[in-house]
């Protein structure tokens, strides 16, 4: 007992440390088990989810709504499969619970992998006095066990990882209620009937397809003349006419002007080529992009740099102030979770003196869960032509892929970009079923730096999806066999 | 069936080794643990030993190339019949490295010393001053000669080896000066073959960069595509027989400059071994990062002459009849620097960044000339030794160089050396200072010369020596008391004795 007390002692004045990361998301938790392999006395600095954004409101409980929202799309047509399932329904409560259970279960992992990996937990909101000095405030949430409480800390070096958090653009402020951000559509307390969806990136899209799935009128309003902006403008369009055959109202080059709110919906000003028109929706999901969580940390006064809502930082994500460093979001686009979870690895390693390479943001890989899934890495053909770069395209339609028609997939296409003097892969882009599982494939083989002849070479196996990367790699150079 | 027998990696600084020569003929017989070739690193040569039993086949790599660690120098073939076809075959054979593990090498002799004369000077030849070459030694990281092949070494401990020694890389230094790894893997050129992306090779072959002058900054020494680019952007310096022109021992002009300065013919042009490459680096190291001043005075070495003289005639004879000592004038001074290293402490130190060494005890080197440079052995606490204990030491030693068999921890470190150029009638010099060491004696010819004593005109035998020092360890009165002590101590050899 007294020893046990005695260990509790020692840890509560456990105050100095090699690494302080503010932020346990994908990229702050990450970052401190790698610096606890290398042999760093870490902590880290949660005020509200251990995980973050992506294990709670983010990534992760969004895949556990689409794939709710799949499964209800088989079963809806299984008489095409042969098989007969009667009165499909769904329960939106049980959804959002089974989404939060996933969360919740990830959330404790990442509170074992901390422990396992001897890495402290502080609970609380961080300042940072000084370069090598923290104050943890008390923050709102409650502390998990076992956690460190507010005080003073110490730190030699201090790597923010405090994430994004959704835009707010004036008269479309999120208001909880009728206009939602991804917290609140992501935890619906029953379906709308109509939903306004303002963006069409990666978030906005994969609501739509959750919303729409599940029988929700959703309307797709993007400023830009493309949906998914970030995607290979071909396969853009091929997922907006999947989109639109699903019964999604999509609204390119239009823009959001106004927003009625009445009792239980609202009625949004949309205007598109010069025209204005007003839709009416029960809810409007406000999904215009992310900012940085650059307040409240003590950059100004430290005089840490920023740019607009983001830090600025390095190759090695150094800020402009020593000792002091920015990973994932708060640091800059791509905001993913393997971009932050990554770049920690690199900065951790840089610190450690074992000279990393950068990050190749080129080398990147996207995805996007909707249905059919949108995956990519490396340069679109748009901007490969705006390097002007000389380059060879292959594309292979999931229509011709046996698996593909086997699963009633047959919505998908793959399409390759090479430089046609060295044969470097400068980019893949897919659309169609399970493509976010099959771009690693190209992420490995730019990073090993593989020309068009090792794709060629390589065995894909059959009967898979992958056949078709293949495929559109053999097309590229004349050379498809099953087209 | 046949197993490639590559470059073994000799040591972990060994980027390439010049194949010396074949021990075995094409078409031998080859036991495994036979010595097949011998290797020169940047400091040793080593034997190559067979890794298992054979014939040794072809295509053998021509004596005397250089070649970088993990090639494929020749093979060992199942039968002398296949042996002699495999010679026959014209070109080499893809270079499929074994690991490193299977090749055994150890420390051997170099080529006979024929042309030992300058580096008898050493132990002296009954001149008063013997002498040896102006010091340098190269101070290389390597401890090839006992190194058993080892694969390049792993991890933090292997990226933070602080030697300021010169990689003997054909790179160009600056344009790799930080090598990068991801993880905690060491970037060290692997005893493979050449590794290098897909895409590295199509832009070299199009570029017509030849990747062996490549290091690469990926995974394991892997030559990645920005590698070629940087290759590219700098083509001419970075082909390994120009590679030369860049390294620190250059001086602002390209070889094709220096050339262009003599008639086609009127010379003719001989390739550095890696030991003229590792002087070359760490003498202009020296010079240009360390602050010498130079002090001279002249030593009345009549006593000494008289006493050695004595000691020699009286020493004691070992079975064979032969005296069991034979004192060099050398063998004094080295004991005498050794004490006044002992009587002024501020002198025996070391500068680092963080601060100063200061030593307990006097390791001298002492540059010993061999075949195509020099080394300069230690003689380790040489102020605890007798002068016959030290003269029998560097007899050792400097065998052991000429041959080339020195560990490294026989000649890194010390604190000061000696170079004596006596023995050819060199009547004072300055030397260059062997870093980290923080002096260095240059010692000229002993002679009869008119000296002025008490008015009088009297002839006495002067030995002239010229401490080098390193500023920022010794100033000029510490440098006075050092060369001062060494002074009163040789002058009065009884004082070496006590």
């Amino acid at each position: 007992m007294s020893m046990l007390r005695m260990q509790e002692t020692s840890e509560m004045a456990e105050t100095s440390f090699d690494i302080v990361i503010i932020g346990s998301g994908p990229g702050g938790y990450v970052t401190a088990i790698r610096a606890a392999q290398l042999g760093f006395k870490t902590a880290i600095v949660e005020r509200a989810y251990l995980g973050g954004i992506c294990l709670n409101w983010g990534c992760i409980p969004t895949k556990a709504l689409l794939r709710s929202a799949e499964i209800f799309h088989y079963m809806q047509h299984a008489k095409e499969f042969g098989l007969s399932a009667e009165k499909v329904g769904y329960d939106t409560s049980a959804i959002v619970k089974r989404s939060r259970a996933v969360s919740k279960r990830l959330n404790d992992g990442v509170g074992f992998l901390m422990k396992k990996n001897k890495v402290s937990v502080i609970w609380g909101e961080a300042f940072i006095d000084a370069p090598g000095k923290v104050t943890v405030k008390p923050s709102k949430s409650e502390a998990p066990k076992g956690a460190l409480g507010p005080g003073s800390y110490q730190a030699k070096h201090i790597i923010i990882a405090t994430g994004a958090r959704p835009r707010v653009l004036p008269g479309i402020e999120p208001d909880k209620k009728l206009v939602w951000t991804y917290f609140e559509a992501m935890v619906p307390d029953r379906m709308p009937k109509s939903l306004l969806i303002i963006g069409s990136g990666a978030i906005g899209i994969e609501f739509a397809s959750f919303y729409r799935t599940l029988g929700a009128d959703v309307t797709v309003v993007e400023v830009l003349p493309q949906i998914l902006p970030v995607e290979d403008a071909e396969i853009a369009a091929v997922a907006r006419k999947s989109f639109e055959k699903q019964g999604i109202k999509i609204l390119t080059n239009a823009k959001v002007t106004k927003l009625d709110k009445k009792s239980d919906n609202v009625i949004a000003t949309i205007e598109e080529g010069g025209k204005s028109q007003t839709i009416t929706s029960e809810r409007v999901i406000s999904a215009v992009g992310v900012v940085g969580n650059i307040e409240n940390l003590g950059l100004e006064k430290l005089g840490v740099k920023t740019e607009r809502d983001i830090i600025a930082v390095d190759q090695f994500n150094k800020t402009n102030v020593p000792g002091i460093y920015a990973i994932g979001d708060v640091s800059g686009p791509p905001m993913l979770a393997h971009k932050a979870e990554h770049e920690g690895v690199v900065c951790i390693e840089a610190i450690k003196g074992l000279h990393p390479h950068p990050m190749n943001k080129l080398m990147i890989p996207g995805c996007t869960y909707c249905s059919p899934q949108i995956a990519s890495v490396g340069l679109t053909e748009q901007a490969a032509k705006e390097k002007k770069q000389d380059i060879r395209i292959g594309r292979f339609p999931f229509m011709a892929n046996g698996k593909a028609i086997a699963l009633g997939e047959e919505q998908g296409l793959v399409k390759v970009i090479f430089d046609s003097k060295t044969g470097q892969l400068l980019g893949a882009h897919m659309v169609g079923a399970e493509v976010t599982e099959l771009i690693q494939g190209y992420v490995v083989a730019m990073n090993l730096e593989t020309t068009e002849e090792e794709l060629m070479r390589t065995v894909f196996p059959h009967p898979t999806l992958s056949e078709a990367m293949h495929e559109a790699v053999l097309n590229a150079y004349g050379r498809a066999l099953n087209i | 069936m046949s197993e490639p027998i590559t470059m073994p990696a000799l040591s972990d600084t060994m980027n390439t080794g010049r194949l010396v020569k074949w021990v075995k003929k094409l078409g031998d017989a080859i036991k495994k643990g036979d010595t097949i070739a011998e290797v020169e690193t940047d400091k040793a040569v080593m034997e190559v030993d067979a890794f298992h039993d054979g014939y040794l086949a072809g295509p053998l790599a021509p004596e005397g190339t250089e070649m970088p660690v993990g090639k494929v120098i020749g093979y060992i073939a199942d039968s002398p019949g296949e042996a002699v076809a495999k010679g026959a075959q014209a070109t080499p054979a893809a270079p499929k490295a074994a690991p490193p593990e299977t090749v055994r090498a150890a420390g051997v002799p170099a080529q006979e010393d024929e042309d030992s004369k300058a580096a008898a000077a050493v132990v002296g030849k009954g001149a008063p001053a013997p002498a040896a070459k102006p010091p340098a030694a190269p101070a290389k990281t390597t401890d090839a000669p006992t190194a058993q092949s080892t694969s390049p070494q792993r991890g933090e401990v292997a990226r933070s080896a602080s030697l300021p020694a010169q990689s003997s890389s054909p790179l160009p230094a600056g344009e790799k000066s930080a090598p990068k790894a991801p993880g905690e893997e060491a970037r060290t050129s692997h005893a493979d073959r050449v590794s290098a992306s897909p895409l590295a090779r199509r832009l070299a072959t199009d570029s017509g960069v030849d990747l062996a002058g490549i290091q690469g900054s990926g995974p394991h020494g892997r030559i990645v595509a920005a590698d070629v680019e940087a290759a590219k952007s700098s083509k001419g310096v970075m082909a390994p027989a120009a590679a030369e022109v860049a390294a620190p021992t250059g001086h602002g002009m390209s070889d094709q400059q220096i050339r262009a300065l003599y008639p086609d013919g009127s010379y003719e042009i001989v390739p550095h071994d890696s030991m003229r490459r590792i002087i070359a680096q760490r003498l202009v190291q020296s010079n240009l990062t360390i602050p010498h001043f130079y002090l001279t005075v002249d030593c009345d070495i009549g006593k000494l002459l008289a006493a050695r003289e004595e000691s020699n005639r009286t020493a004691p004879q070992d079975k064979d009849g032969k005296p069991i000592w034979k004192l060099s004038v050398n063998d004094f001074v080295i004991k005498a620097l050794a004490l006044a290293l002992q009587r002024v402490p501020d002198a025996n130190a070391t500068w680092t960044e963080s601060g100063m060494l200061k030593h307990r005890h006097s390791d001298v080197g002492v540059a010993v000339a061999i075949k195509g440079g020099l080394i300069a052995p230690l003689v380790r606490n040489a102020e605890t030794k007798s002068l016959s204990v030290i003269s029998n030491e560097m007899k050792e030693l400097a065998a052991r160089a000429r041959a080339r068999k020195l560990k490294s921890e026989e000649y890194l470190g010390g604190a000061s050396a000696v170079s004596n150029l006596g023995m050819f009638a060199i009547k004072d010099f300055t030397a260059v200072i062997n870093p980290p060491q923080a002096t260095i004696l240059a010692v000229g010819a002993g002679e009869e010369r008119p000296i002025a004593r008490s008015g009088k005109i009297e002839v006495a035998t002067i030995m002239t020596v010229t401490l080098s020092c390193d500023h920022r360890v010794v100033d000029g009165v510490l440098g006075a008391q050092l060369i001062g002590a060494f002074k009163a101590l040789i002058e009065q050899p009884v004082l070496l004795a006590v």
